[in-house]
Formats: C-alpha cells, sequence, structure tokens
C-alpha cells in the first residue's frame, strides 16, 4: 500500500526538509504554526533566502550591456537560473524560457501576443470549469477584442474534466486554443493532460497548460507533454513572489509579437521604427525581477535535490489522512473526490461557514483558506459560495494533519 | 475571554443558529443585495417604510456566523426606527466594528454591542458590515453593493 510505503519515509529526512524551512518553527498565540495554505504559496527554504540575500549583499547590479563585473555577475546569475529552469521541465534551450511575473501574467503573454493576432471572430477558446481566474480573465479580455468566444469543458461532480465533453467541444466547434489546469487548485484534481493535450493535438489545436500547482506536484516534462505553452509561478514552487515562467514552443515565440515595449527588449531603436530581439529577451522588456529569478534558480536547485517521489508519496498520505479524518466528522461534505488528488482537501460544514472554520483554525495556529480560491465559476458550478480548503507541501507532518482534523470536529461541536 | 469566544460569544451563536426576521418581505417598499466576492456571501435586506419609520426589516442569504448574526441582530435594532435614526445605529456599529467607540458607548447600542468582538479580527469586519451596507442602499434606493467596489 502507498500509504504505509509513504510512512515510511525515513523521519530524519522529512526532518530535514521541513528543517530548510525557517519560517515553520514559529509559534502563533501558544501554538506552533500549522501551516496548510500551501496552494496559495509555498513556503521559502533558506537556500533561497540566502541565495537572494546573498545576490543583493554581492552580486547586484543591472544585467546586460554592462561592462562592469558586478553587471556580468548579475547577468550570469540571472542566465544561469534560466538554464537551470529550462532542465527542470525539460525543455530543448533556454531561449524557450521566458521571464514573467507569474503564471497570470505568463496566461496574459500567450492571451495576447500568441491568440490575438490569430483569433477570428466565432472562434472557440477552450477551457475547462475548474479554471482559476488566472486561466479565465485573460481570455475574456482577447475574446472580447476579436469576436471570439470562451468555452468552458464541463466538469463531473466528483471534480473531473468530462473528457468526452472536452474531445466533443474539440471535434464541434472552430477551437484556435485549448488552455487547461494541470492541478486544480481548489480541488485537487490532477486531471489527464497527455489525453487531453493528444486529443487537441489531433484536432490541430494549440494548448497552453497551467502547471502552477503542478510544479511542485509533478515531474514536468515540456517535450514528453508536448504542450505548446506551459505557465508557473515561482512562489508556489519554494521560490520568491513576483517571479515566474512562461515556456513555449520555439515556432510560436519566434513568430510571436512582443507583449510589452521597453528597454532590454530591442534590437534597434529610431523613430523611424524599432527592431526587436528574439525570444526570450523580446518578452522581458525593462529591468527584470533579477534577484527573484536568482531566487527560483536556487529554489529549483534546492527542489530538484530532494527525494522528490518519496515526498510526493508522504504529502498523498497526507492528504489521505486528512480526508479519512475529515469524513468521520459529522456533517463534512468534501469537496472534490477526483480519483486522481494532489496536496488540497477542499471541504464544508453543514454548521458552520468556511469562514468561521478559517478563523477558529486560526486561533489554534492553523493556516487554511476559506472562499472561492479564485474559482467563482467552479464554485457557481457546485451551487456553493466557497469551501475551507487545507492545501499539503511537502515539509507538513502526519502530526499536523491530525491537529488540521481534530481542529475541524471542535470546531463542527462548538457550531452544532 | 480570549479572542475567539469574544468573537462567537452567545449572543451572536444564537443569533446565528436562530435568525430573527429571516424571511423575504413581498410587500417591502426598499430592498437591496449586499454581496461580498471575497467569500461569495450574499445577503438581500427588505424594508417597510412608512410615515420615515421603519415598521419592518428582514433579510435573506447565505453567509457564515459574524454576517448572519449582524442581519439578526440588525433587525431587531432597526425596526421602529426613524430612518436617520437608523443610519446613526450603523454609524455606532462601525465605530464598535473598528474599535472607534468608546467602551463606555456600547450601552447605546444595545445587544449590537455583541459585535465588537470583531475589532481583532480585521478579516472578518466586512462580513459584520455587510448586511449593515445592504441596508444603506436599499434606503438609498440602490440596488446591489459590493464590499469590494
Ligand atoms: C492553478 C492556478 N493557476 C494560476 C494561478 C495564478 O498564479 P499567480 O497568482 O502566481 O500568477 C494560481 C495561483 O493562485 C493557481 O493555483
Amino acid at each position: 500500500m502507498l500509504l504505509d510505503r509513504a510512512q515510511e519515509i525515513a523521519p530524519e529526512v522529512l526532518a530535514e526538509v521541513r528543517g530548510a524551512f525557517p519560517i515553520l518553527g514559529q509559534k502563533i498565540g501558544d501554538h506552533p504554526l500549522v501551516y496548510l495554505d500551501n496552494s496559495a504559496t509555498t513556503q521559502k527554504p533558506d537556500a533561497v533566502i540566502d541565495a537572494v540575500t546573498r545576490y543583493y549583499r554581492e552580486d547586484n547590479a543591472n544585467i546586460h550591456r554592462g561592462v562592469h563585473a558586478l553587471s556580468q555577475r548579475a547577468t550570469s546569475a540571472y542566465e544561469d537560473a534560466r538554464a537551470v529552469v529550462a532542465r527542470f521541465i525539460g525543455a530543448p534551450g533556454p531561449e524557450q524560457i521566458v521571464f514573467t511575473r507569474g503564471t497570470t501574467e505568463a496566461i496574459n503573454l500567450v492571451a495576447w501576443s500568441f491568440a490575438r493576432p490569430r483569433l477570428k471572430k466565432g472562434d472557440v477558446i477552450l477551457l475547462t470549469e475548474m479554471e482559476h481566474h488566472a486561466n479565465i480573465v485573460p481570455w475574456q479580455l482577447v475574446a472580447e477584442a476579436t469576436g471570439a468566444r470562451v468555452v468552458p469543458a464541463p466538469v463531473t461532480d466528483s471534480g473531473e474534466v468530462d473528457l468526452e465533453a472536452f474531445r466533443s467541444l474539440l471535434e464541434h466547434e472552430p477551437v484556435a486554443l485549448a488552455a487547461f489546469v494541470y492541478i486544480s487548485n481548489s480541488l485537487g484534481t490532477v486531471n489527464p493532460v497527455e489525453t487531453m493535450l493528444a486529443a487537441a493535438r489531433a484536432a490541430g489545436v494549440p494548448t497552453l497548460v497551467d502547471a502552477a500547482q503542478a510544479v511542485s506536484q509533478r515531474p514536468i516534462d515540456v517535450v514528453a507533454l508536448d504542450c505548446d505553452f506551459l505557465a508557473f509561478s515561482g512562489h508556489k514552487l519554494f521560490g520568491p513572489t513576483g517571479i515566474g515562467v512562461l515556456y513555449g514552443k520555439r515556432k510560436h515565440l519566434e513568430a510571436m509579437p512582443p507583449y510589452q515595449g521597453g528597454g532590454d527588449m530591442i534590437a534597434n531603436v529610431s523613430f523611424a521604427g524599432t527592431t526587436f530581439k528574439g525570444p526570450p529577451e523580446r518578452f522581458e522588456a525593462g529591468t527584470p525581477n533579477i534577484a527573484g529569478v536568482v531566487g527560483l534558480g536556487a529554489a529549483v536547485e534546492w527542489f530538484a535535490e530532494q527525494p522528490r517521489e518519496r515526498l510526493w508519496a508522504h504529502e498523498d498520505a497526507l492528504v489521505r489522512r486528512a480526508t479519512e479524518g475529515l469524513s468521520e466528522i459529522d456533517g463534512v461534505r468534501i469537496v472534490g473526490t477526483a480519483k486522481d488528488k494532489a496536496s488540497v482537501v477542499s471541504f464544508l460544514l453543514a454548521e458552520a461557514h468556511p469562514h468561521d472554520i478559517g478563523t477558529f483554525l486560526d486561533a489554534e495556529g492553523i493556516a487554511i483558506r476559506a472562499g472561492h480560491h479564485c474559482c467563482q465559476p467552479l464554485m457557481t458550478r457546485y451551487g456553493i459560495p466557497g469551501t475551507a480548503r487545507a492545501s499539503f507541501s511537502i515539509y507538513n507532518t502526519m502530526e499536523e494533519a491530525d491537529r488540521f482534523v481534530k481542529a475541524v470536529a471542535r470546531v463542527a461541536r462548538f457550531f452544532s | 475571554m480570549d479572542d475567539l469566544h469574544e468573537l462567537y460569544q452567545e449572543v451572536i451563536l444564537e443569533h446565528h443558529k436562530r435568525p430573527r426576521n429571516f424571511r423575504a418581505l413581498p410587500q417591502s417598499t426598499h430592498r437591496a443585495a449586499g454581496h461580498n466576492p471575497l467569500c461569495g456571501d450574499e445577503v438581500e435586506v427588505y424594508l417597510t417604510v412608512r410615515d420615515g419609520r421603519i415598521a419592518e426589516v428582514t433579510f435573506q442569504g447565505q453567509g457564515c456566523a459574524i454576517s448572519r448574526a449582524s442581519a439578526s441582530l440588525m433587525t431587531e435594532a432597526l425596526t421602529g426606527k426613524r430612518i436617520d435614526e437608523a443610519r446613526k445605529v450603523f454609524a455606532g456599529v462601525k465605530d464598535a466594528l473598528t474599535g472607534n467607540a468608546p467602551e463606555a458607548g456600547m450601552d447605546e447600542i444595545g445587544e449590537l454591542a455583541a459585535l465588537q468582538g470583531v475589532r481583532r479580527f480585521p478579516a472578518r469586519i466586512k462580513c459584520a458590515t455587510l448586511p449593515w451596507h445592504a441596508f444603506e442602499a436599499a434606503v438609498a434606493g440602490t440596488k446591489r453593493v459590493s464590499t469590494e467596489a
């Protein structure tokens, strides 16, 4: 059984992983912090905090165009991180890694630079009902500008994409692009992206994968996936906020017009006309988040060295333990019961509203999230205003899962 | 009393479990919906105003214990009040929620003082004010208000 094997992960290994995250050792009031809001953002290991500090203490300068030592160091740190990220997700070349502010900006970039010029009136942008607002609103904006339509593939009651419906939409609608989430941040559903990508490919439809959650939960190989674009955020991968990644196929990145104009993305500027650099610089106008890139590179290097498969099995065991514990509490309803799930337990209590649960748990030092998790259409699909959500990461412990369950049981008793 | 028990004190829990005037009012003269997009909560407030006085106030909708208790307490506090008096009560509640009110001033708002435990929970103040904003909107003739607009 997976559960037993996962529980067998050496306690020293877990302790070492957890020990790498200084923030986790603190108390909230009288209670040790139990951080279960990892889908919103993960904590940062010393390796990342130190890399960012070292960069500012020793190497800080503006990148490119600099002839002095610091600028050359900062430039190599920046470009080295790009290569590290490229290797991490299996991108054939570092020039296929565009640094953005996060998943949101990466999707907006694809919406405006890739989709907008090719969309025609009546074209369909195919999404799913379980998308994060970041993978809905940019498409609505380009749809409004072009006369295209945004159509979501339905999800089932258990929280899985209805694959039949997805295929049928690809077949019967003039789909110009399909964009979907790999792992749902609100339900934890792991979508069968290989199958979905193959279906889109068969229909000749370019694809974008929202890997914001998946990048810390699954090995990512963009060549094996054969997606056209993939987006994720550094802060959900143990890295800093304000930095993210867009991976794109070469043929697309080379053909796409700039997203924003400014310094660093140009080949030559004159008032008669300006020429642009190739990718990735073409899409990185202005002084970028250099420290963020350095921190992201450090996060990826740190994470790649961890026993990831075993840590993911441990995380699965945490999710199962929490799910089983919650299911024994009267009045609990788990929202999202897909067969393949990762990290997340979303739930409702008959007697207590998610916000009341959140406030109660916070008073015991337990951080969860309450609300629609930026997935309002999905909540509407289930006829609920929101859920309470506990989301686990590699550094959480079984004791934490148990403390969480016991606290929810107390909330249920308090309000009943 | 610790912060949590001050927040969820008896009066609040009691109004949450058995909300007063929790129904639609088909004959209302004023009504408005209050929406909190952060949590998806939605409350509809109905008023019957006769000769400048609030003859009846009711509410409906889904919400957390704080917003529901606040709405229930509001309906009791505002029944029979003139509109200008009702606005003053809201001003008093706002002060109590944001910690501006002198503790002594609490007597004037009566049972509503139970809401002041919210002041230690900044993230929850909007839950408590949501029904009041809906009331204000109803009186002003606005159909819908949002905590985030
Ligand atoms: C699945 C998913 N997509 C997109 C995003 C947006 O990421 P960011 O806010 O970092 O741009 C998130 C994070 O909230 C997410 O969980």
